[in-house]
């Protein structure tokens, strides 16, 4: 039932060319470039890349959206260095945000890691993650199923009672009985002593 | 024993079942409903040329750009880009493409028409975000490599449209460019671009398309500057306003040489007076001005020439051209006339008559029309057919053809400002349940195809039927009130000024009024919707009268603008009062007190820190003056970094007229504005309920809550760290958590948490407080949850204490008292960005609590409230397991089942709003965004009631079956005691 669920986050740094020779006063960042991909096919049966026609990357909690190309590509630009958050807000899969830390010192050195794991994105395949199901399957009936619901359970219990209970009296023995109920008697009968 | 340790067992079973929450698929649409809108159009293309399915793109104030099906306003595909993320523009190009630029002209997006999918994306280096044109020539041959221009700043872009490669990049002029107006005469290689560079100098360009060569450049000031708005009125002549907006310029630029020439408006209309605006339009020979009272037409004749051709009285809108052909344009003029509204079309190459002129009823509550799109078709017998897509003022969206209404779309509903609710009238005596219920046999009929199902035995067939019986329910979308209160209207107050009365049911519009008050008008130039309370509820007093609710907006967008009122009934929308406040409104305090009306009272705080008490009767004074001494208020004022208390005081004599309350600061806390700055305040609820103060805890132990209703709970972060995730270091950014209370101003708690940063979000609810943060040490989203006992009570648990009356139970509760109060706090690890927090409300609040997380990927989240309990730990005792305290984990557990959205997105998530219903188990949770959902949730399982799939069939079986049983045995019984008695 479960699918592998593939998401490869390729940080490509390729800027660009004129941002990071001469930054220009817009934009001195660095781009970021990845890539989503979702394998096989759902247990639905659709297509993978329907299901990431919404998906969206969310860098930094909202400060820039964008969206996943045809072929799962996304790109962010002018990013500054420094630890930056990327999310995937695709419906269907659980994705784990990424940690991508743009190095100051070495400019175009990125690193990745997701958060979930901390696992570290090293060329950067990332485990299969989950996929979301939303809604409770429906346990096809069985009598087993009834017998465990509250009012099985209380027929159950009632059969139970009729037709063990007295089965369980008959069992005793009458020496014992007898011996009970004398015992009660002397137990409720004020000591005069 | 045996039968103890049986039940024992059953209620374990029974209770281990009701863990989760989660939803079926067949039961999605019973209780819920999702609907999904745009915003309000800014500008829309339409794709109709191609056999196959009609659309028009559109793009819109809420960042949304959307494929919507021409026949019916359904939506194909949407995108919701960014928060910052403003499209400029929006078209189509090959095609097949729809092209947006966003961001002040810095990203250039390429989409697929028929399913939406990103193709391409470009950014592009903007000096700075200004006005930006796209320009995509509409008379290339398609397959050729077109080329996409963008104008913006100070630079051209020409970009390919079948991969987003920029092809060339022109810098035209450093300084403060801005081009207005872009042509390409038809079949050439030349664009004109035309425009001005600061305020008063007039700049025309030739570009070679092809290249991005400039081949000619000339350039002219006018000594009494530009306003900034420019029309091409032909391919020689541009008219502008000048910066008195009194005067048109109009500026001649053929072969390079500029020529100005000035026209006083008055000149030629003599009834002008006020500021001139120029409309947008692209003409020939035709220039509209928009003049305060009305729309006029002019023609342009030669450079010095203008001329009026028609005089379009306000309300009213204009159109763009639409190039038929060549040489023939046609525009849409459409006018209102009281609820009519008359649709013109023109042709400008006669402009005296109409093509086409039909008149349309139009619903009042819409206002005046906004902006128009008109598009052409072909009739069958070969005439040009219009229709026009019109944006009204409440921001809904109509498609008019043929004199009629197509399909209209609310879509102001996306920018919801606020929300409230409100109860539906009582059923009236007479109306009999047989009606509802049809008939007895219908019913059971329903129970055992009910029941078919749950056995699985349903045809496929049935299997829908039995759908279609629970989803149109005629149950759940009756106009009363229900046992369960689960039928409410939910009021809502758009960022257009109007209010619309939603029904729970089914989410259907019951009423809207566009509110006269919040309209733009010559007393009120920019109103702007607060906020809406509950004015009115009656229940004991004032039965026969509607409740009602009071809408709060105010005269533009600074503080000390005047304020509107106005109450609106709840039950049919009717303005009852409406008025515009001689003071401003700062906040608003519903008191919960009443009058003998049962309105409730408001205080209204203005800029100046007055109190100013509504309604304005003698008798709410009355009512008030006597609890004016236990009215305490603060204010935060986030700028400066300070929270102030203050109480009320009559300073002189009362004006009884003004009822005007004076402030009496009683305390203030200042915070290090080098250090901290307030990031975010949150308190409870006003009316949440709680239902009881004591705890109990393993060992049979008490804990008592510290339940105040007046906890504030403030987020302060480091200056340095208040901006975005990636904008910090962890060394230099840290997060205070303060717990105040506001009567005596006494910080009750205060946390910090280094290495963390905003955005934060909050909720309080009880005695705790939980709070969403981002932690960048770990670099991971953070929950925090602070609880709060009071520890003055903690010596009653003594049972002598409580016998002898020694205990201080019945002692007063003072604000003023300075509990002993102990807190408890933990945190945990969240996945997932937030966009809201809220907590679910019960009735009579003994129902465990749920929290509602809206997530970044616009979903809602229950997680309850057990996940986020100090006192988890690694390995709780077997007495706290059986208290139902969970092992503690680093981070919270998402599980997809308690998606309270389930498999639906609440595109553009703002709030989340929930609200009690009669039925203690329920609450009702409505979400709002560009989309709206709304469902009703139980966090501990609908415990009071039997639920919606409860099989009345399969009891009524048992029931017989075990009747059939008890003969049998009885006549079995029977014939045994006889058989013995034989004996």
């Amino acid at each position: 039932m479960k699918l592998a669920l593939l998401l490869f986050v390729v940080l490509v740094s390729n800027f660009l060319p004129s941002s990071l020779a001469a930054p220009s006063s817009s934009g001195d960042g660095y781009a970021i470039t990845g890539r989503v991909k979702v394998e096989g096919m759902t247990s639905k049966g659709f297509g993978a890349s329907s299901k990431l026609l919404n998906a969206k990357i969310i860098l930094n909690g909202g400060q820039n959206v964008t969206f996943v190309r045809a072929d799962g590509y996304f790109t962010f630009h002018n990013v500054p260095a420094g630890t930056h958050l990327i999310e995937v807000a695709a419906l269907g899969y659980f994705f784990s945000p990424v940690r991508v830390d743009i190095s100051a010192r070495f400019p175009g050195k990125i690193q990745a890691a997701l958060t979930e794991n901390r696992k570290a994105l090293h060329e950067l395949i990332l485990e299969p993650l989950r996929e979301e199901q939303y809604y409770e399957i429906r346990e096809p009936f069985s009598i087993m199923s009834f017998l465990k619901s509250p009012m099985g359970l209380m027929m159950g219990f009632m059969l139970l009672v009729i037709f063990v209970m007295p089965k369980l009296v008959e069992n005793m023995d009458p020496e014992e009985i007898r011996r009970a109920q004398e015992e009660m008697r002397t137990n409720f009968l004020p000591r005069s002593s | 024993m045996a039968i103890r340790a049986c039940l024992g067992l059953m209620i374990l079973l029974v209770f281990s079942s009701t863990i989760s929450t989660a939803l079926f698929e067949d039961q999605v649409g019973l209780a819920d409903w999702h609907q999904k809108y745009i915003g309000k159009v800014k500008h829309a293309i339409f794709h109709t040329q191609k056999t196959g399915r009609k659309r028009v793109v559109v793009s819109t104030e809420e960042n949304v750009v959307a494929s919507l099906d021409l026949r019916t306003g359904d939506i194909f595909w949407r995108h919701v880009l960014g928060k910052i993320d403003r499209i400029d523009q929006v078209d189509i190009t090959l095609g097949k493409y729809v092209v947006t630029l966003s961001s002040g002209g810095s990203i250039l997006r390429a989409w697929n028409l028929p399913d939406g999918q990103m193709i391409w994306e470009s950014i592009l280096q903007v000096s700075a975000p200004s006005k930006s044109l796209l320009h995509v020539p509409a008379n290339m041959n398609v397959g050729k490599d077109n080329l996409i221009l963008v104008f913006g700043g100070s630079s051209i872009h020409a970009l390919s449209s079948t991969d987003g490669q920029i092809v060339w990049r022109k810098e035209l002029s450093t300084n403060s460019l801005e081009i207005q107006q872009v042509f390409q005469p038809h079949d050439s290689d030349i664009i004109y671009a035309l425009g001005f560079i600061g305020s008063s100098e007039f700049v025309a360009y030739y570009v070679n398309y092809k290249t991005g060569e400039v081949l000619q450049q000339s350039k002219a000031s006018f000594k009494s500057g530009f306003c900034g708005e420019a029309s091409l009125a032909s391919d020689d002549v541009v008219v502008a306003l000048d910066a008195s907006r009194t005067y048109l310029v109009s500026i001649s630029f053929r072969n390079g040489v500029i020529n100005f020439q000035q026209i006083y408006i008055r000149d030629l209309i003599p009834e002008f007076s006020g500021k001139a605006t120029l409309l947008p339009s692209k003409y020939n020979g035709i220039l509209a001005v928009d003049i305060a009272s009305s729309i006029v037409l002019l023609r342009v004749k030669g450079v010095n020439e203008l001329e009026i051709i028609e005089k379009i009285n306000y309300p009213s809108a204009i159109s763009d051209a639409l190039p038929l052909s060549k040489e023939q344009q046609a525009f849409a003029i459409l006018q209102h006339d009281e609820s009519r509204i008359h649709f013109k079309v023109k042709f400008d190459t006669d402009l005296t008559n109409e093509v086409l002129k039909e008149t349309i009823q139009m619903d009042g509550q819409r206002g005046n029309i906004e902006k128009v799109f008109i598009n052409n078709y072909m009739r069958t017998d070969r005439t040009h057919g219009f229709r026009v897509l019109v944006v009204m003022e409440d921001h809904s969206l109509l498609l008019v053809q043929q004199g009629e209404i197509v399909w209209s779309r609310e879509d102001g509903l996306a920018s919801i400002v606020d929300s409230t609710t409100s109860e539906l009238p009582v059923e009236k005596e007479g109306v009999s349940v047989a009606e509802v219920e049809h008939s007895l046999f219908e019913w059971l009929k329903g129970h055992f195809l009910k029941l078919k199902g749950t056995l699985m035995l349903a045809s496929p067939d049935e299997v829908a039927a039995i759908q279609a019986i629970r989803l149109k329910s005629f149950e759940k979308n009756k106009m009363t009130r229900d046992h369960n209160g689960f039928r409410k209207l939910i009021i809502v107050l758009t960022r257009a000024g109007k209010v619309l009365a939603l029904h729970t049911g089914d989410g259907r519009v019951v009423w809207s009024v566009l509110l006269p008050v919040l309209r733009k008008s010559e007393t009120c130039g920019n109103p702007f919707a607060l906020n809406v309370y509950q004015w009115q509820v009656p229940h004991h007093h004032a039965m026969h009268e509607n409740p009602s609710v009071l809408v709060v907006g105010r005269c533009g967008h600074n503080f000390d603008a005047p304020g509107i009122f106005s109450i609106v009934d709840a039950y049919n929308g009717k303005v009852h009062n409406s008025l515009v406040l001689e003071h401003s409104v700062r906040h608003i305090m519903p008191l919960p007190l009443t009058d003998s009306t049962e309105q409730n009272l408001h205080i209204v705080i203005d800029d100046n820190l007055h109190a100013h008490l509504y309604p304005k009767t003698s008798d709410s004074v009355k009512i008030f003056l006597d609890e004016m001494p236990n009215i305490y208020w603060y204010s935060v004022e986030v700028g400066k970094n300070i929270i102030k208390g203050y109480s009320l005081e009559i300073k002189g004599e009362l004006d009884m007229a003004e009822n005007v309350f004076q402030p009496k600061e009683l305390w203030s806390i200042v915070f290090p504005s080098e250090s901290e700055t307030i990031a975010l305040t949150a308190t409870r609820k006003m009316n949440e309920i709680v239902h009881t103060q004591a705890k109990i805890v393993a060992d049979q132990d008490v804990m008592y809550k510290y339940i105040s209703t007046n906890i504030l709970f403030v987020a302060t972060v480091a200056p340095k760290a208040s901006g975005e995730i990636g904008s910090a270091t962890p060394e230099e950014a840290w997060l205070y958590a303060y717990l105040i209370d506001t009567v005596s101003g006494r910080i009750l708690h205060r946390v910090s948490h280094q290495g963390a940063q905003g955005p934060i979000h909050a909720v309080v609810s009880e005695n705790w407080v939980v709070y969403h943060y981002f932690n960048l040490r770990a670099h991971r989203h953070e929950m925090s949850v602070i609880e709060i006992y009071d520890q003055s009570r903690e010596d009653n648990k003594d049972v002598w204490k409580l016998v002898l009356g020694k205990h201080n139970l019945t002692a007063p509760i003072s604000s003023y008292s300075k509990p002993e109060v102990t807190v408890k706090s933990q945190s945990y690890f969240f996945t997932h960005s937030v966009k809201s927090l809220a907590v679910t409300v019960t009735a009579k609040g003994i129902t465990s609590k749920q929290l509602l997380i809206g997530t970044i990927g616009d979903q809602v989240l229950a997680l309850d409230k057990r996940f986020l309990d100090p006192r988890r730990s690694v390995n709780p005792t077997q007495s706290e397991k059986e208290e139902g305290i969970i092992p503690l984990t680093d981070s919270l557990p998402i599980v997809p089942q308690s998606y309270v959205t389930h498999a639906l997105q609440v595109e553009g998530l703002r709030g989340i709003v929930t609200t009690p219903a009669k039925l203690e188990s329920t609450t009702l949770v409505f979400s709002y965004g560009v989309d709206l959902f709304f469902t009703r949730i139980a966090p501990s399982r609908t415990y009071d009631s039997l639920t919606e799939d409860f099989s009345y069939a399969l009891l009524l079986l048992t029931i017989v079956a075990l009747v059939a049983a008890l003969l049998v045995t009885w006549a079995l019984s029977e014939k045994k005691e006889l058989r013995e008695k034989w004996r």
